[in-house]
C-alpha cells in the first residue's frame, strides 16, 4: 500500500456565479483523521464536495498523487477516493447486504462478473461496522445510527484508501454520534484509511481529529493539531464567539466552552467567574 | 481454496439467493410472454390447433390458418411484443433515472411528441415507412430536451420536470387532435391509433425497424444498466461510486427516447404501458437485481394481453390503448394520492 497524497492547490469554486472558496490550499496528511470545521456558509461543505469532484473548481485543482482528480477516469478515482455524501438515498425496501454490495460498483466492469473478492469486501465491511447481524433487514426499518453505519459499510466495501465524509453525525443522537466517530477511528487505525470529514461540533472535532482544519471566509484560517487549532482566538475569529478552552479531563484534548450573555454569575468549578476572565 | 468463513458464506448465500430469484423472475416472465403469444396466435374468432400454428410459424402452407395466423394474428402479436418491450424498457429507464414513478415518458410528453410528429409526417407530408420512425425519434428527443430546459432552475427537480411535462403533453395531444380533424377523409381506425395506440392492421414489415431500434437503444441501456442503477442512491453517491452522472443521464435519455419514439411510430402511444411496466416489475423484483429486463418483459405481456382482451373478451372491439388506459389511469390517481400524502419529493 502506498500513501496517497490528496492536495488542494489554489482551489477556487462555488455555485453559479457565487464564489465560495477563494484560492484555498491544503494538504491532507495520509493515514490520519482530518476534520474540517467552520461556521455555516464558510465553505467547508463546498470544500469537501470539490475535494471529492462533485463540484468542478473554477480555478486551481485537487491533486491526488500529483494528478488532477477532474482528469482522472471516474471509475479509477472511485477505487482510491471514497465519499459518503450528506444525504444519500436508499431505494425503497433495499436490504443492508444489498446496499453494501453497491459499494463494489467501481471494481466491476461490464464483462467482469461478481468475484470472490467482492464477496470478501462486503463481508469485511459488514463485520467492521457491526452491521452483519442486520444483513437481510430492509434499511427503512433501522435506527438512524444503524443506518449511518450501513452507509459507512457501503463506503468501506468500496475499499478506498481515502474516505471523505460530509457531516456523518448530523441528525444522530449523541450516543450514535460517538458510535460513528469511534467506528471511523477504528477504521483509521485498523485499515490505515485516510479519513477526511466535516463536523459541526467543535468539541467532537477536537476529540477525534489528528489534524484539525478551521475554515473561514472560503480560506483555511488555521490547520494543525487540535491543541494548535482549537483556541479561544480561533473560536473568536471563525465563529465570532467568546469562549473558554480548557483541557478535556477524559481525552486530554482541548474542549471549548462558549460564553454567552447570560448565566454569567455562576462561578465555574475552577474558582473564578467568567466575567473576570473576559476583561482580562 | 480455503473454506469461506461463516460470515462470508452468509454473504455469498444472500447474493446467490438474490441472483436465483432474479433469474426465476425473468424465466417466469418469458414463459408468460410465450404463453400469451401462443394463446393470441391460436385462439381468436376461430380456434386454430397449436399444431397448425406451429406449422405456420415454420413456414408451411396450411389452408385457412396461413391467412388467419400468418397474415392477421402473427404480425399483430409480434408488433405487440416489440412495442411492449420498447415501452417497458424506455419507461422504467426514465423512472429509475429520475427516481420517480410518475416520470414516465407518457406522462412527461415524450410519447405525445413522437406521436404528434408521426401524425404530421403521415397525414400532412404523406410519408410512410422508416422515415416516420426517424422523425418520431427526433421529435421525441426534441420534446425531452424542451421539457428538460423548461424545468431547469439550478438543476432539474423531478416534480418540476413532471409538471412541465404534463403541460407539454397536453399541448401536443391537442396538436394530434387538430391534425386528425383537419385531415381529409381520415379513417377513424387510423385516428384511434394516434390517439390511444393500436396494433390494428399490423404488418410484419413494421416489425423490422422496431426490432433494430430495440436492439440498438435497448442494448445501449443494458450496457449502462449498472451505472443507471447507481443513480437510485442519489447523484452524489452515484458519482462517489465512479458513475459519470451527466454522461449516464444523457445516454439514458437518448436511449429511452429512442425506444419510446420508435414504438410510438409503429403502434401509436399505447397508453400507460411505459408508465405501468416499471412499477409492476419493481414490485416483483424488489431489490433482487436489475429491473430493466423484467420491466421490458412486463411491457410485452401487458400489450399482448391488453390487445387480446380488447379484441376478444369485451362486448365490442377496442384498440389496445383503450384497455391499457383503463388499467393505467386508476394507478396514476393512486400514485398522485399517495405522493400527496407522503408530502412528495
Amino acid at each position: 500500500m502506498t500513501d496517497h497524497l490528496l492536495v488542494a492547490s489554489g482551489l477556487t469554486a462555488g455555485y453559479d456565479k457565487t464564489e465560495i472558496l477563494h484560492a484555498l490550499d491544503l494538504t491532507i496528511p495520509p493515514r490520519k483523521i482530518t476534520v474540517i470545521v467552520g461556521a455555516n456558509a464558510c465553505g467547508k461543505s463546498t470544500f469537501l464536495r470539490t475535494l471529492s469532484r462533485l463540484i468542478a473548481p473554477s480555478k486551481g485543482q485537487v491533486l491526488l498523487d500529483g494528478k488532477s482528480i477532474h482528469r482522472t477516469p471516474s471509475r479509477d478515482l472511485a477505487r482510491t477516493l471514497g465519499l459518503l455524501p450528506q444525504s444519500p438515498i436508499a431505494p425503497e425496501g433495499i436490504t443492508v447486504v444489498d446496499l453494501v454490495s453497491r459499494g463494489r460498483h467501481p471494481h466491476q466492469s461490464l464483462f467482469s462478473g461478481w468475484t470472490r473478492r467482492d464477496d470478501e469486501a462486503v463481508d469485511s465491511a459488514l463485520r467492521a461496522t457491526k452491521t452483519f447481524d442486520l444483513a437481510d433487514r430492509p434499511i427503512d426499518e433501522l435506527s438512524g445510527g444503524q443506518r449511518q453505519r450501513v452507509w459507512i459499510a457501503m463506503a468501506l466495501a468500496q475499499q478506498t484508501d481515502i474516505l471523505l465524509l460530509d457531516e456523518p453525525t448530523t441528525f444522530l443522537d449523541i450516543n450514535h454520534q460517538i458510535e460513528v466517530l469511534d467506528l471511523l477511528t477504528d477504521l483509521n487505525s485498523a485499515r490505515r484509511t485516510t479519513v477526511v470529514m466535516v463536523l459541526h461540533d467543535l468539541n467532537l472535532a477536537a476529540r477525534y481529529a489528528d489534524h484539525l482544519v478551521a475554515i473561514a471566509g472560503g480560506r483555511v484560517h488555521i490547520s494543525g493539531t487540535p491543541e494548535e487549532v482549537l483556541t479561544e482566538e480561533t473560536v473568536r475569529h471563525v465563529f465570532g464567539l467568546d469562549s473558554r478552552v480548557i483541557s478535556d479531563p477524559t481525552s486530554g484534548r482541548p474542549i471549548m466552552l462558549p460564553i454567552g450573555r447570560h448565566r454569567m454569575a455562576v462561578i465555574d468549578d475552577m474558582g473564578d467567574a467568567p466575567q473576570k476572565e473576559r476583561s482580562a | 481454496m480455503t473454506a469461506p468463513s461463516s460470515t462470508l458464506a452468509v454473504v455469498i448465500a444472500h447474493r446467490r439467493k438474490r441472483a436465483r430469484r432474479h433469474h426465476a423472475i425473468i424465466a417466469t416472465l418469458l414463459t408468460l410472454v410465450a404463453v400469451t403469444f401462443g394463446v393470441t396466435l391460436s385462439i381468436g374468432q376461430s380456434i386454430t390447433p397449436p399444431s397448425d400454428v406451429l406449422r405456420v410459424l415454420l413456414g408451411e402452407p396450411v389452408p385457412g390458418a396461413s391467412f388467419t395466423v400468418g397474415q392477421l394474428r402473427l404480425p399483430r402479436a409480434v408488433l405487440s411484443i416489440l412495442a411492449g418491450l420498447c415501452f417497458g424498457l424506455g419507461g422504467v429507464a426514465f423512472q429509475v433515472m429520475l427516481r420517480n414513478p410518475l416520470a414516465s415518458p407518457d406522462t412527461i410528453g415524450i410519447t405525445s411528441g413522437a406521436g404528434a410528429a408521426a401524425v404530421f409526417a403521415i397525414v400532412v407530408l404523406s410519408m410512410t415507412g422508416p422515415m416516420v420512425s426517424v422523425i418520431a425519434v427526433v421529435a421525441g428527443l426534441g420534446v425531452a430536451l424542451l421539457v428538460y430546459a423548461l424545468s431547469f432552475r439550478n438543476g432539474v427537480a423531478g416534480t418540476r420536470l413532471i409538471l412541465v411535462g404534463i403541460g407539454v403533453s397536453a399541448m401536443l395531444q391537442s396538436v394530434i387532435a387538430y391534425i386528425l380533424q383537419s385531415a381529409p377523409a381520415w379513417n377513424l381506425q387510423e385516428a384511434m391509433r394516434w390517439l390511444t395506440g393500436s396494433v390494428n392492421g399490423a404488418q410484419l414489415g413494421q416489425a423490422l425497424p422496431l426490432l433494430l431500434a430495440l436492439i440498438f437503444f435497448g442494448g445501449l441501456l443494458l450496457v449502462r444498466g449498472r451505472d443507471l442503477e447507481t443513480l437510485r442512491l442519489g447523484d452524489d453517491t452515484a458519482a462517489a461510486l465512479g458513475t459519470r452522472v451527466s454522461n449516464t443521464r444523457m445516454l439514458v435519455i437518448v436511449a429511452a427516447v429512442g425506444l419510446i419514439a420508435s414504438a410510438t411510430a409503429a403502434s401509436g402511444p399505447i397508453a400507460f404501458v411505459a408508465f405501468l411496466s416499471g412499477p409492476i416489475a419493481g414490485r416483483i423484483v424488489r431489490n433482487d437485481g436489475s429491473v430493466l429486463i423484467p420491466s421490458a418483459l412486463t411491457g410485452a405481456v401487458l400489450v399482448l394481453a391488453a390487445d387480446y382482451v380488447g379484441q376478444h373478451l369485451l362486448p365490442s372491439r377496442y384498440p389496445v390503448g383503450v384497455v391499457t388506459g383503463a388499467l393505467g389511469a386508476p394507478y396514476l390517481l393512486y400514485l398522485i394520492v399517495r405522493i400527496n400524502r407522503i408530502g412528495g419529493s
